[in-house]
């Protein structure tokens, strides 16, 4: 018997391709495989069924009958409670703060890597595995090291930013070493539906994927309207609550100037909407809290890196200094718009993932 | 770390079908192919394979040929007992009512529920005790001059416990109001004398006692009308049209013949197992209860309930270990509600979630029972220390 044989792997599955050519991969490799799926909090809807996009009635059929063909045994786990507390009720404060924040990363903090990852130990698993386009390695001095997928496209590094040694030390991400079409192609070879699922930025708990209607719905108090405001406290307009709001966005404010004026920021205290115009949304330095040191080292002098402010953006260069444990600051080479306070500020030093943390605010 | 044991207690969900049950169904495959409603001799073969089957379980119900309808299962002997016999009445009795009790088996529990909301029939649900036992004052109280039926079941699949059929059925007739009973978990373990038991209707399934599954029997009491509830040929004396399943329908009456041939020896063992399971488990696992009636259940079910622990997970983490259990409600789908039954039985919402069931079988042995008495002690341990995690 091999030592995979003996190495038990939990993958979290959805039915879509990535996760399913990821256990079939292990399977493959000779490991002792179990699927596992997270039943997470949804919307009632008004047939009683679930909204959620992750994990659907016909996901979690298409999950069982890839597990069944791959023999694998599959299991769902019910983790409805936790991440309403945890992720929804986080997203709703957020807005309520007045930053637009990113629930997949602390979904990868608290669900996938802690709730799954302590589901998957307590079941005697040795790794957790999912289907996520990153790479996994270790540097000289035996620490893990997470990368960039080969698949720039589809690399998902950025969400999991959050994770430390502790949690990849448990963790395999068997699909990262491959692109999406060699993926499809491996889906094809064992047998398996190759369609995707939509990329997982999505706000899986929101039915219909609009969050606006959402809070209207569950925190009406986040809608509230009030005033929309220059920097220098001129009132041009009312706003009809900040979340229905983006920094950087033009159209849409129904206030009517000479010039062009944009989205620069948000005040909740004051519950205010602050635009100016579009020489004021460029900014070259930001702050960043909660920062995560993938290696476990905190940095303690400024050093280069590149930094992605968001999920589809390219990393940009910029001097990254250290404030604290847990606490950056990020000096851009050139201005940069649409710096969106709760969205992740992720570091890279080339393709390898330093850390990162969630956007404070724009330093003007 | 792949499972090298595996212990099966799921029998209340399925057992294996007998070898010999195999052997007796095989010809009828392929040798005794025809169709038993034609008229040449390929026909009559089947037709009188299926007429000894009949006679097989009659006799062990103490009924008549002539009552026994076969089906494709224990739901649909039910859907049949309960809408077919509903129906009549009302059509030619003006009644409306029925009555039932609040843990049956979803075959009896939905089917009565569609026909309060869409039939337009009146439904009654009696209560229970803490055991799950229904008390024939209750029945009585509960009883109109319009009400058409009383289902109640004979055993429990959840939680074990036997209802008293003979006081309840009585009660019923002295009423003028027919009695059906669902008998899947009882048979092959506990007497099917449909006249000790004073029943009109009553519902097995085959592969509960070591039969193959998809086929099953009613027992309709001569006199009792039906309308049925599933229209087409004049099969089965117009009571249910399809043609004729010969070789399960043989395969049954062989599981029945042999279940009750060797009852007393089946039981006994049952028994024994099940006594040491219950012993073992509920002296190891701290804050363990017994769930159901503690002498008045079947000799193969042993149920319990570990407050708050998640039972899903539980049969997840057995699983692993290879021991096959079940939780309270068979939930494959991370969404696991209170048990309905625990709840009508009177426990709480934390108990409820934490219900498990595991019923030993013909070939579960004293070692079987010590492995899965281990694994349960180490299996509710990790779900508990895992829930304390979580909570901090």
């Amino acid at each position: 018997m091999s030592d995979n044989a003996n190495t038990r792997v939990v993958v979290a599955m959805s039915g879509g391709v990535d996760s399913s050519v990821a256990a079939a991969l292990l399977v493959e490799q000779g490991y002792d495989v179990v699927g596992m799926m997270m039943r997470l909090w949804s919307e009632e809807t008004s047939g009683g069924g679930i909204a959620n996009r992750c994990c659907t009635p016909d996901q979690m059929a298409d999950a069982r009958r890839i597990a069944g063909k791959l023999g694998i045994p599959f299991y769902v786990v019910d983790t409805k409670d936790v991440f309403r507390n945890t992720i929804v009720e986080f997203f709703i404060d957020q807005h309520r703060d007045g930053v637009t924040p990113n629930p997949c990363l602390e979904c990868n903090r608290q669900i996938r890597f802690k709730f799954l990852l302590e589901h998957a130990l307590a079941l005697e698993a040795d790794y957790l595995a999912t289907g996520h386009y990153v790479r996994l390695g270790r540097d000289g001095a035996g620490r893990f090291v997470l990368r960039q997928a080969v698949d720039e496209r589809k690399d998902q590094s950025y969400v999991l930013s959050v994770l430390g040694q502790t949690q990849l030390q448990h963790a395999l991400f068997p699909v990262g070493d491959y692109t999406k079409p060699e993926i499809r192609e491996i889906a094809a070879k064992f047998g398996l539906p190759t369609a995707s699922k939509k990329d997982s930025q999505d706000l899986c708990f929101i039915g219909d994927n609009d969050y606006r209607r959402f809070l209207r719905d569950y925190a009406p108090d986040v809608m509230m309207p009030g005033p929309i405001v220059r920097a220098n406290g001129e009132v041009l307009g009312e706003h009809t609550g900040l979340a229905n709001y983006t920094i950087g966005q033009r159209k849409g404010l129904g206030v009517h100037t000479l010039e062009p004026l944009y989205v620069i920021a948000m005040n909740p205290y004051r519950n205010a909407l602050i635009v100016g115009p579009r020489d004021e949304l460029g900014q070259q330095t930001l702050t960043v809290a909660r920062v995560n040191w993938v290696s476990g080292e905190v940095p303690v002098s400024p050093f280069r890196a590149g930094v992605k402010i968001r999920y589809k953006a390219r990393p940009v260069s910029a001097w990254v200094e250290p404030l604290g444990e847990s606490r950056i600051s990020v000096t851009f080479d050139e201005p940069l718009r649409d710096i969106t306070p709760g969205q992740g500020a992720v570091i890279y030093d080339g393709d390898v993932v330093l850390g990162g943390g969630i956007i404070e605010k724009p330093v003007r | 770390m792949p499972v090298n044991r595996t212990v099966y207690l799921d029998h209340s969900a399925s057992t294996p079908t007998d070898p010999r049950v195999v052997a007796a169904m095989t010809p009828y495959f392929t040798e005794i192919y025809g169709n038993a409603s034609s008229a040449h001799r390929f026909g009559r073969q089947a037709e009188a394979a299926i007429e000894a089957a009949r006679e097989t379980v009659a006799r062990i119900l103490n009924a008549k040929p002539s009552e026994i309808v076969f089906t494709s299962g224990g739901s649909e002997s039910d859907n049949l007992a309960l809408r077919g016999a509903a129906w009549w009445a009302r059509q030619h009795n003006k009644r409306n009512h029925l009555i039932t009790m609040p843990l049956e088996h979803s075959a009896v529990s939905k089917t009565m529920a569609q026909m309060t909301s869409v039939m337009g029939f009146e439904q009654t649900i009696l209560p229970v005790d803490h055991t799950g036992l229904v008390d024939v004052e209750d029945l009585g109280e509960a009883l109109r001059p319009d009400t058409a039926l009383a289902t109640i079941m004979y055993a429990n699949n959840e939680i074990g416990t036997v209802e008293p059929l003979p006081v309840l059925a009585a009660c019923a007739h002295n009423r003028g109001t027919l009695f059906h009973t669902d008998a899947v978990q009882a048979a092959g373990q506990l007497p099917l004398d449909v006249e000790a038991l004073g029943v009109d209707l009553l519902s097995i399934s085959a592969h509960k006692f070591y039969g193959p599954k998809g086929v099953g029997a009613l027992y309709v009491r001569n006199g009792v009308e039906l309308i049925p509830s599933q229209s087409g040929g004049s099969h089965e004396e117009g009571r249910r049209a399809g043609t004729s399943n010969t070789p399960f329908i043989v395969g049954l009456a062989k599981a029945l013949e042999i279940a009750y041939a060797e009852l007393d020896e089946h039981n006994a063992h049952y028994q024994a197992m099940r006594d040491r399971l219950i012993e073992g488990v509920l002296r190891r696992v701290p804050d363990s209860l017994l769930s159901g009636h503690p002498e008045q259940r079947l000799p193969a079910h042993a149920s319990f309930v570990f407050a708050g622990v998640d039972s899903s997970l539980l049969v997840m983490h057995l699983d692993m270990k290879g021991v096959a259990a079940s939780g309270g409600s068979a939930c494959r789908t991370g969404n696991p509600e209170p048990s309905g039954v625990l709840l009508a039985m009177g426990y709480n919402e934390q108990e409820a979630i934490g219900g498990l069931r595991l019923t030993v079988g013909r070939q579960t042995t004293e070692a079987d029972i010590e492995y899965a008495v281990d694994a349960v002690v180490g299996c509710v341990e990790t779900v508990r220390k895992l829930r304390r995690e979580m909570a901090s």
